[in-house]
């Protein structure tokens, strides 16, 4: 389970990089929500992975799987959650007053120029 | 227990609120309550600095929780400075908009006003270090939409930038946190310094990695190179009181360093003692250089003052990596004013747009305009402010940091930088100095735009508080050497924190 993870962070996090490195604003805000996805599920890790644990103090158990971790991921997904809602809201008026969805939108207006 | 301490957070969040409920009353009654909330927070803020001088660190535990388990707020020597930094700042900033009119270019600005300043406070008074995080969030999301209040395409342009860079940082603090709790198993920045000093050494290496991890993100806050290439464009683009308020934002970096990384890697963490303070020096001085390039090259007035702000960061980041009690002191010293004097150039370099007419900010020959010399004169008095030359505060901060940096290791480098840097900083004063006013078109038709005397009590309000400081200098460096002495003996923060609990 713990390579199972650690891969799918990995792959999230590469793959969230790769987004939030092209020029198109819809590709670099699909690569934040990747990010974002990631450090869930790590800080899911971090509190060391368990199956079949409560969370919640109950009679007879004395193994428990941490329960802070678990707030703390759901504090982060709806921050995130706030955040990528406003970021499409700005990128699309982005597009619509720089008549681009490049996030450098002046640079390519004079590339534009050139071509034509 | 006294409830002082969380009064600064909540005095602006419930302004906030009024503000939005004032909506459906008219404008002048949400001016009139963001204004009434702002003089609330200041009295608030005034009682909470004599309550510190009385009694050193007050500590808030949330709901009677003890210390590792509940939400923790420290009050001490440098909060109370800064929160009562952000809530003077806000009042200069406040009035400005209002006398300009800009606060009535979207209906929203008090609301986001106040909950920016909920977000600084929140930041400057949590003593935990995903609380930090949720703060730097809220006053991360006002900033973003102050940033883009009012119209045009270079706002929206920057400002997306800033959001993107922003989010990135918010992911990589998740990741530091989230690596540090692995390890620690607390969030309370006192506990995790016990930890720390407790650690194996084969834990150590993922403790230090997600430091520095923290330390990219309070540095992209600071704008330490190379993350600051969205500050210039950032700050020169929005409107001028935003801009005036966000001269606070970078020193939230500079204190989330000085409180997190300065208590949890203190004199007690053994191995990790310090080990980031040559980062923040090396990367410190590169900044500084860069931001005297930038101001010696900008194109205008704002831009200018944009570089000034990163330069007064650079500043403080270079006195955090000197690391002796006495740079520290005069780092503090240096912060209240560069932030007074950043927020008050942004405001005049926004009056000298507004009377130069199509010319605006362009650092460039321009024909007359109205009241050049009174404009003038209060560029010169910015101009010494900001470039810290005698008699103004910016020079004895200035000073203590160098006589601080006497004891440094890399004593030749921090000095030659920091002189260096200073001199071409009033060269490039005086050159727009002179082009702006002393070398104007006189041949050509002076330009006719007058702006009501009142615009400019903000900008006055603003400076006077560095004559103040320079005034009073001899017991506020007094203050201000006691909170370095604070923030370098964690063993009493610790002690402070932890000690709570026993006396409920």
């Amino acid at each position: 389970m713990e390579i199972l993870i650690a891969l799918c962070i990995a792959f999230l996090t590469s793959g969230g990089i790769f987004l939030i490195l092209k020029s198109r604003t819809f590709s670099v805000i699909l690569g934040l929500m990747m990010l974002s996805y990631a450090v869930n599920v790590f800080l899911f890790a971090m509190g060391r992975l368990h199956i079949d644990k409560p969370a919640i103090l109950q009679k007879g158990v004395t193994e428990y799987a941490d329960p802070l971790p678990q707030a703390l991921v759901l504090t982060a997904i709806v921050i995130s959650f706030g955040m990528t809602a406003f970021l499409i809201v700005l990128s699309l008026r982005a597009r619509k007053e720089l008549d681009s969805d490049h996030v450098d939108a002046e640079g390519l207006e004079k590339n534009r120029g050139e071509k034509s | 227990m006294s409830h002082l301490v969380i009064l600064p957070i909540l005095v602006p969040l419930f302004g906030s609120m009024m503000i939005l409920f004032a909506k459906i009353l008219n404008h002048k009654a949400q001016q009139f309550l963001s204004l009434l909330t702002v003089i609330v927070l200041n009295v608030v803020n005034i009682i909470a600095l004599l309550k510190v001088l009385d009694s050193n660190t007050l500590v808030y535990q949330m709901g009677n929780w003890e210390a590792p388990f509940g939400i923790t707020f420290v009050l001490d020597g440098l909060s109370v400075t800064m929160l009562l930094v952000t809530s003077l700042l806000s009042i200069g900033s406040l009035w400005y908009a209002i006398k300009s009119k800009v606060d009535g270019e979207g209906i929203s600005f008090h609301v986001l006003f106040q909950l920016l300043i909920f977000g600084i406070n929140g930041a400057f008074l949590t003593g935990d270090i995903f609380n930090l995080f949720v703060f730097f969030e809220v006053l991360l999301l006002s900033s973003y939409a102050l940033a883009l209040h009012g119209n045009g395409k270079k706002r929206v342009r920057f400002g997306l930038h800033y959001m993107i860079i922003n989010l990135v940082g918010s992911v990589l603090f998740l990741f530091g946190i989230g690596a540090m709790y692995g390890v620690l198993g607390t969030l309370n920045i006192a506990d995790m310094a016990v930890r720390v000093s407790e650690l194996t050494p084969q834990n150590q290496g993922v403790v230090a990695a997600s430091g520095l991890l923290l330390l990219l993100v309070f540095g992209l806050k600071a704008a330490m190179f190379p993350l600051y290439f969205w500050l210039p464009g950032t700050y020169s683009n929005t409107s001028a009181p935003v801009a005036a308020m966000f001269a606070i934002m970078t020193k939230v970096g500079i204190y989330s360093i000085i409180r997190v990384h300065g208590t949890i890697f203190g004199p007690l963490a053994g191995d990790l003692s310090y080990y980031y303070v040559p980062w923040v020096l090396g990367l410190g001085l590169i900044t500084l250089i860069l931001a005297t390039i930038g101001i010696m090259s900008a194109k205008t007035l704002k831009e200018q003052v944009a570089y000034f702000v990163l330069a007064s960061a650079a500043t403080l980041q270079i006195s955090i990596g000197i690391n002796s009690t006495i740079a520290m002191s005069g780092a503090i010293y240096y912060l209240i004013q560069s932030t007074f004097i950043a927020g008050g150039f942004f405001l005049l370099a926004d009056t000298i747009g507004t009377l130069r007419g199509e010319f605006k900010d362009k650092i460039v020959r321009s024909p007359k305009f109205k009241s050049i010399v009174f404009v003038g004169g209060l560029f010169f008095a910015y101009a010494i402010a900001i470039s810290s030359m005698p008699p103004l505060a910016g020079f004895l901060g200035k000073t203590m940091i160098l006589y601080g940096g006497l004891e440094s290791p890399y004593m030749g480098v921090v000095f030659s930088v920091m002189i260096i840097s200073s001199l071409l900083m009033i060269i490039a004063l005086a050159k727009t100095g002179s082009l702006i006013f002393y070398d104007t078109q006189d041949s050509q038709e002076s330009i006719n735009i007058t702006l009501p005397d009142k615009i400019y009590s903000p900008i006055i309000y603003l400076f006077s508080i560095s004559f103040v400081l320079v005034l009073f200098a001899n017991s506020v460096t007094n203050f201000t050497l006691k909170s370095s002495q604070e923030i370098f003996s964690t063993k009493e923060y610790i002690s402070k924190v932890m000690q709570e609990k026993r006396d409920d």
